[in-house]
């Protein structure tokens, strides 16, 4: 199974009822005032009456009718008859917790409020699987009802674990995060551009948890909060508006003529290419960029600090005033200076092959570009930048 | 439940800024006073703006990671960090005494309590010594020895030089080194011309900053003399003008750091049962002494 939690065709597992399981369950009913039922998938439990040692307790329904007057040794036999519904509450209750995006996140990738127990307990036995960015998040379950968590690059789905680097500690999760395959620093975690090779074979509900925001900081708790309908979306215009020192000077490159130049930020930094969020921020809350935002799961709120910093570059890039310039250049020429922007905004520059003449990015046929049309200061064609340079 | 978030500056081009700060984080978890420790950052993940959403507990301890009181811990966090009604007043810090101000994170709707920078705590004096113990790999280091304490100096904020003054008076008043000097890149008296401010054969130099990068790797180096170009790299000790040269480095890299993190939670009112106590200990492990 990919990316969803489909209903599978094989049977509900055999579980054991742990005795964590049941003795959490005590532990619930005896918080509970006798009449106010703790509720299962299909059944509720309460507790009848608690005189002195010889507590009681009622199981509705058991059959066609509720079982009353339940010692604890026979609500431990009816509930272990009934254990996956059990373990499912004592698995999201317990074992994952309160905290809201941690326990959206790990119901989400079994489709605990969607589906029933058993499909999903069928499914668990094989594996469920679900992607978040470029990780394969593989959900099972043991023989007592226990969630285990796979977590691994989604290029490496059929590797065997044996064939990957092992790791069970999610903050081990940082180093695999800091350089991409070349070893090149990654100062955006969410960029495409996660390294393979590793697992997290064999991970707790809350250790799944933590790899993931270790290697996508913040994304599960935005994904949260879009999904409750108040992801806080702060646009362009206030986040520039907001920044101050050396970022102070960005909030001036809006000058009231319209949004093309986000526009062109967003499609330069925020494609799927460039960052696996979904972007969500636009011009301004009236006004949406023409860009796509992109196909990611998780969102993107508002431009990052990287998009900060380029914009200052930018800010300052774009308060010069265009002029023409005369450049003589062969067809080709012309041609090859657009192949190699293209390869350097593409990332391909380190792609094409030694001998590949054919490509116009190829580093002989630049240098011999260069050889050419630049003169000794590096200028193409001889043109100053600027005309009172001009000899 | 109780938790910590380390917030720190972070860079988009060095992937050793964040180092520290990781490691310190590790280092308080592995002393189990809090139920959780989160690491934020300014140019890296999860940043300011996103870190307490990401944060369970509804005991929450900010210590900002920055060697002075400034632009960032005045401005910038509590901004980014959503601090509600902020007001640098809150602190009542005559630009050395910010303790912690308590107040309603607009993102997460909780209280917070937002600590001063780790840089002006005095428990931050005793990390510049172990720094200083550390690169001469002498738990006794003093005697016939010179320390500089290196920062910034006031170009940017005059904060900047007056926690280097601070440090390197309380080092002085324990008469432990022979000589104390607290010296600048920007200003007088300037790292440049560390040999003319010092008489011992030896000095240590240790740099109050939080990671090591640009200006502690590059720009120091360079200005002390300790090589022509950074890339050539230093031994430590360096010969400069007939002074040996220790150079230490960032002294935010030393481990002993998270003992000043856990402090500023401590004086804010975290409860570290044996915390400090423990980590004491095994960042003095670390030393070899």
């Amino acid at each position: 199974m990919d990316d969803t939690a489909t209903p599978s065709s094989t049977s509900v597992p055999a579980i054991d009822l742990p005795s964590e399981a049941f003795d959490a369950v005590l532990d619930e009913l005896a918080t509970r005032d006798p009449g106010e039922p703790l509720r299962f998938e299909g059944f509720t439990v309460e507790t009848e009456t608690s005189n002195g040692d010889a507590t009681t307790y009622r199981l509705d329904p058991a059959g066609d009718e509720p079982q009353t007057g339940l010692s604890e040794a026979a609500l431990h036999e009816a509930l272990d008859a009934r254990a996956p519904a059990v373990t499912d509450w004592y698995a999201f209750e317990r074992a994952v917790g309160e905290f809201g995006p941690r326990r959206a996140f790990l119901r989400w990738i079994e489709d605990a409020d969607g589906e029933t127990v058993a499909t999903r307990y069928a499914a668990l036995a094989e594996g469920i699987t679900r992607a978040w960015g470029e990780l394969r998040i593989t959900a099972t379950v043991t023989d007592r009802g226990a969630r285990r968590y796979d977590v691994r690059h989604v290029d490496d789905a059929g590797t065997p674990v044996g064939d990957l680097d092992r790791y069970d500690d999610p903050l081990d999760a940082r180093d695999l995060v800091t350089t991409d395959a070349a070893g090149r620093y990654r100062p955006l975690k969410t960029a495409p551009t996660l390294a393979a090779g590793w697992v997290f074979a064999d991970l707790g509900p809350h250790d799944a948890y933590e790899t993931v925001e270790t290697i996508y900081p913040a994304t599960v708790a935005n994904w949260h909060r879009e999904r409750e309908g108040d992801l806080d979306v702060s646009h362009w215009r206030e986040t520039m508006a907001r920044q101050s020192g050396i970022y102070g000077v960005v909030k001036t490159w809006d000058r009231g003529e319209g949004y093309e130049h986000v526009n062109w930020v967003a499609e330069s930094c925020c494609a799927d290419s460039q960052c696996l969020k979904r972007r969500e921020w636009e011009y301004d809350e009236e006004t949406d960029l023409d860009v796509d935002g992109g196909d990611g799961v998780f969102p993107c709120r508002e431009p990052c600090s990287l998009v900060v910093s380029a914009a200052r570059k930018w800010t300052r890039l774009e308060s010069e005033q265009p002029r023409s310039y005369t450049f003589e250049l062969t067809p080709s020429e012309k041609e090859q200076l657009e192949t190699i922007v293209d390869a350097v905004a593409d990332g391909r520059a380190d792609e094409i092959r030694e001998a590949d003449v054919k490509d116009g990015a190829n580093r002989f046929r630049a240098r011999f570009l260069r050889a050419k049309r630049f003169d000794d200061n590096g200028t193409l064609c001889g043109v100053a930048t600027d005309p009172d340079d001009a000899e | 439940m109780q938790s910590l978030v380390i917030v720190a500056h972070g860079s988009h081009l060095n992937p050793d800024s964040s180092a520290p700060t990781y490691a310190h984080a590790d280092t308080i978890r592995a002393a189990g006073a809090f139920d959780e420790v989160r690491t934020g950052f300014w140019k890296e993940e999860p940043h300011f703006r996103e870190v307490l959403r990401t944060v369970e507990g509804d005991d929450v301890y900010v210590v900002p990671l920055f060697v002075s009181e400034g632009y960032f811990t005045e401005q910038v966090i509590p901004r980014e960090l959503r601090l509600d009604d902020w007001d640098v007043t809150a602190w009542d810090s005559d630009g050395l005494s910010a303790d912690q101000a308590t107040l309603v994170a607009e993102d997460i709707g909780r209280e917070v309590h937002y600590c001063g920078p780790v840089g002006t705590h005095e428990a931050m004096t005793d990390v510049i010594v172990r720094r200083a113990e550390s690169v001469t790999g002498d738990p006794d280091v003093g005697e016939g020895v010179g320390l500089a304490v290196v920062g910034h100096g006031t170009e940017r904020n005059e904060n900047s030089a007056k926690a280097i003054e601070y440090h390197a008076d309380r080092i002085r008043d324990r008469d432990r080194f022979d000589e104390v000097r607290a010296l600048y890149m920007d200003e007088d008296p300037e790292v440049d011309d560390l040999p003319d401010f010092f008489e011992s054969d030896d000095v240590v130099l240790v740099p109050l900053f939080i990671a090591d990068g640009y200006h502690t790797q590059e720009d120091i180096p360079e200005d002390v003399g300790l090589c022509a170009d950074y890339t050539d790299g230093y031994d430590v000790p360096t010969v400069v003008d007939d002074t040996r040269v220790w150079y230490a480095g960032a002294v935010g890299t030393e481990p002993l750091m998270a003992d000043v993190v856990l402090e500023r939670a401590a004086d804010a009112g975290a409860d570290l049962g044996s915390a400090l106590e423990d980590v004491r200990q095994t960042t003095r492990v670390a030393t070899g002494d």
